[in-house]
């Protein structure tokens, strides 16, 4: 195609005001990495373009994920491979594999940056492994299928959630020894420290609630119930839940309801519910937490949502059964 | 199993670390569970593949009893479970367990006559009894006793799970063969009775006569038995005792795909539901009886899950406040089926979802979708609350 020379100098004005415009926008720049449970990859969100960047080979069935601190080293639990697998985010490169304990679902970074928790889903176990060394240091019988892990913003305590048993076990992190049990609902998925740490919140996905429980006396101090017009109670199905850093709201991501409810943190009422894409399993802020990602199982895909807003922006295709979902800023 | 003592030493050691908080009010429940057991009379079948495990139910209940004590170790709660031979005259003879004689919480894997004499006995009128094996509808209806609970689904709660996927998917022009054992009629008559239901009609029933050996012959005797049925969408066989269904697929007179008995079954359990976390429990199962767990098994398991989950709640082991907790609004229980398990409060049936399995994956799980209830679809399987006779539960 030829253009003429005026035309041609006007556009490269637009190109430069629409690149400024870009550059102008609140920052969204980082990646959004995201586990496909059923392929055994990683897919890797530009969160600036909402596009795939990558796509990257990983362990078995992968599912939890999450980064170091600094972002210099992703963990990634290879339940299949009973291993946690260590990537370069640089790269997408697996550097190294860490033996976790047989089947290993979740996990949660100390804040000592050394330490990960890990649920070993098939044999009621937690294991303490040591990043550096890639050695066990602990393991921790608790109740039957432990899930959900969570390590209080302090380091003080870990909680694990197990499935079956319908409990959280407290861990005193100094001491690798269970100091006391709640009681929750039906099959308790996944746990989650307010940024204060006073406040722990647990989701039961077949009890259909998240209970609030006062980390000072490990009790329950609230249950969230959740209604939505035109879907049966009984699939309502709390997953994954994010708090915001403000403590003002609380991102909940229901399974097979196919929303993600929105509470508020303080009063515990439900604000709103956002429609997402089927089996939501867990969710994820972006920088600033602008934006939250949920990891959508059985369609595949990814759903943005605008927190201020609260709507949905987009829906990315990614691998089959995403899973677990981890930010890191550039 | 470790041996008691030391089973409770442990609950004490964790005990004593788990002391204070919600844990601590709930202590020293001991709940030992009976598991009653009759031998269903097996009458031959054709094929000798598929032999029926002698532990069939059983090895549910040693995962389930497993299950409880995970939770109960945390809580002071100890399970036991001890087994009994159920003779044909009543008698009960002690297998395995602490017990020497059935106590309050029982399982009872027995055909249903045995089950109606083993619950109208004096002392069993306070006893609170679980039903995993008989599939029967007269026990959710005419027949119901209100000691007597059911994890297993009825007859008529896995037809309407059929009818509800033959609706959906629109195979509404339906043929039927018939085995010639009670346990076929009466799964036949679930499904005629299912398909009156919702509107459908099952245009011509045919009676399983042929006695060859269909492991030589059934390429050239089923085309002919299956050639005078006539023009259908999918060829229902009710066929329970699992004698000849198994040579219908591709033997039939028009290429038909088959419903009920073989091909297409609606189950309480099979090894290929691996969703909700099911591979989890198939894999404890698995590890534990050695192969892969059936229908019963999973109802055995539901049931000693039920009394742990009530026990749990309650913090009691009384059979009276167990079944009241269990047929309350509060009780809800994690059964691997994507919704959770419940009882129904007019005939002590459990809730459950029904799988429509082929050998080699699920295809659907009923409810299916735009099936709807005012009380919850899973209500849509079975003998709903104005369905039913039974008038025992109501207080």
């Amino acid at each position: 195609m030829k253009l003429n020379p005026m035309f041609k100098s006007l556009l490269s004005v637009i190109v430069a005001f629409a690149l400024l415009g870009l550059n102008a926008r609140p920052t969204q720049a980082g990646e959004m990495w995201i586990t496909n449970e059923k392929d055994h990859t990683v897919s890797v969100i530009d969160t600036a373009t909402l596009e795939i960047k990558a796509t990257y080979n990983v362990g078995l069935r992968p599912r939890g994920i999450t980064f170091a601190k600094d972002y210099s080293e992703l963990y990634i639990c290879a339940s299949d491979d009973d291993a946690i697998n260590v990537l370069d985010p640089a790269t997408g490169i697996v550097l190294r594999s860490m033996e976790s304990g047989e089947d290993p679902e979740q996990f949660a970074l100390h804040p000592d940056n050394r330490h990960l928790y890990i649920s070993n889903e098939e044999d009621a176990l937690a294991t303490v492994l040591d990043i550096e060394t890639g050695e066990a240091v602990a393991e921790i019988d608790v109740g039957i299928e432990p899930e959900g892990m969570a390590v209080s913003p302090d380091g003080k305590i870990a909680i694990v959630t197990s499935e079956t048993t319908n409990m959280v076990h407290w861990i005193d992190t100094e001491k690798a020894e269970i100091f006391n049990n709640t009681l929750v609902a039906q099959r308790p998925r996944h746990g989650e420290f307010s940024s204060s740490g006073d406040r722990l919140w647990v989701s039961s996905e077949i009890g259909g609630t998240v209970a609030i429980i006062d980390t000072a006396t490990q009790k329950i101090i609230h249950t969230i119930s959740m209604q939505i017009p035109g879907i049966s109670d009984d699939l309502i199905q709390p997953v994954g839940i994010r708090l915001t850093s403000d403590g003002s709201k609380a991102f909940i991501a229901l399974g097979p309801a196919n929303h993600v409810a929105v509470v508020d943190a303080k009063s515990f009422e439900v604000i709103d519910y956002v429609l997402v894409g089927r089996r939501v399993w867990h969710l994820a802020f972006s920088e600033g937490e602008k934006r939250i990602f949920s990891t959508n199982g059985i369609s595949g895909d990814v759903t943005v949502i605008d927190v201020d807003k609260l709507k949905p922006i987009k829906t990315i295709k990614v691998g089959r059964f995403p899973w677990g979902a981890a930010f890191k800023p550039d | 199993m470790l041996p008691r003592t030391c089973l409770l030493a442990l609950v004490v050691g964790v005990f004593l670390v788990a002391a204070s908080g919600t844990a601590s009010a709930q202590q020293g429940v001991e709940a030992a569970i009976s598991y009653v057991r009759q031998p269903t009379e097996r009458p031959a079948v054709l094929s000798n593949l598929d032999p029926i495990p002698v532990d069939e139910g059983l090895a549910g209940a040693v995962v389930g009893t497993d299950d409880n004590a995970g939770t109960g170790k945390f809580l002071g709660h100890t399970y036991s479970l001890s087994v009994f031979d159920l003779d044909g005259d009543g008698a009960l003879v002690p297998v395995s367990g602490p017990l020497n004689t059935p106590g309050d919480l029982i399982v009872i894997d027995a055909p249903k006559a045995a089950i109606l004499a083993f619950t109208d006995r004096p002392e069993n009128k306070s006893r609170l009894i679980i039903n995993v094996r008989s599939q029967d509808i007269a026990l959710r209806d005419t027949a119901c006793r209100a000691n007597l609970l059911h994890t297993i689904p009825s007859h008529a709660m896995r037809a309407d799970a059929l009818t509800q996927f033959l609706l959906l998917r629109g195979w509404d022009d339906l043929v039927m063969i018939r085995g010639r054992h009670p346990v076929d009629r009466a799964f036949a008559e679930a499904i005629h009775g299912s398909v009156d239901k919702f509107g459908l009609k099952i245009k011509q029933t045919k009676d399983w006569v042929a006695d060859a050996d269909l492991r030589r012959t059934a390429s050239s005797e089923l085309p002919l038995f299956t050639q005078g049925l006539g023009k259908h969408d999918i060829l229902i066989v009710a066929d329970e005792t699992d004698d000849f269904a198994r040579y219908l697929p591709y033997n039939t007179w028009l290429a038909r795909p088959i419903a009920g008995s073989e091909g297409i079954r609606p189950v309480a359990w099979s090894p290929v539901v691996e969703s909700w976390g099911a591979a989890q429990l198939q894999a404890r199962f698995s590890e534990s009886a050695g192969r892969p767990m059936r229908p019963v098994d999973y109802a055995a398991w539901a049931a000693i899950r039920t009394f742990g989950e009530a026990v749990t709640r309650t913090n009691s082991a009384d059979a009276a406040t167990l079944r009241g907790y269990i047929l309350s609004d509060a009780f809800e229980l994690a059964g691997f089926k994507g919704r959770k398990l419940s009882y129904r409060d007019w005939n002590g049936q459990m809730r459950q979802v029904i799988h429509l399995v082929h050998p080699r994956a699920v295809v659907a799980n009923a409810p299916l979708p735009g099936f709807l209830h005012q009380r919850t679809e899973l209500d849509t399987l079975g003998l709903d609350m104005p369905e039913s006779a039974c008038q025992l539960f109501q207080e």
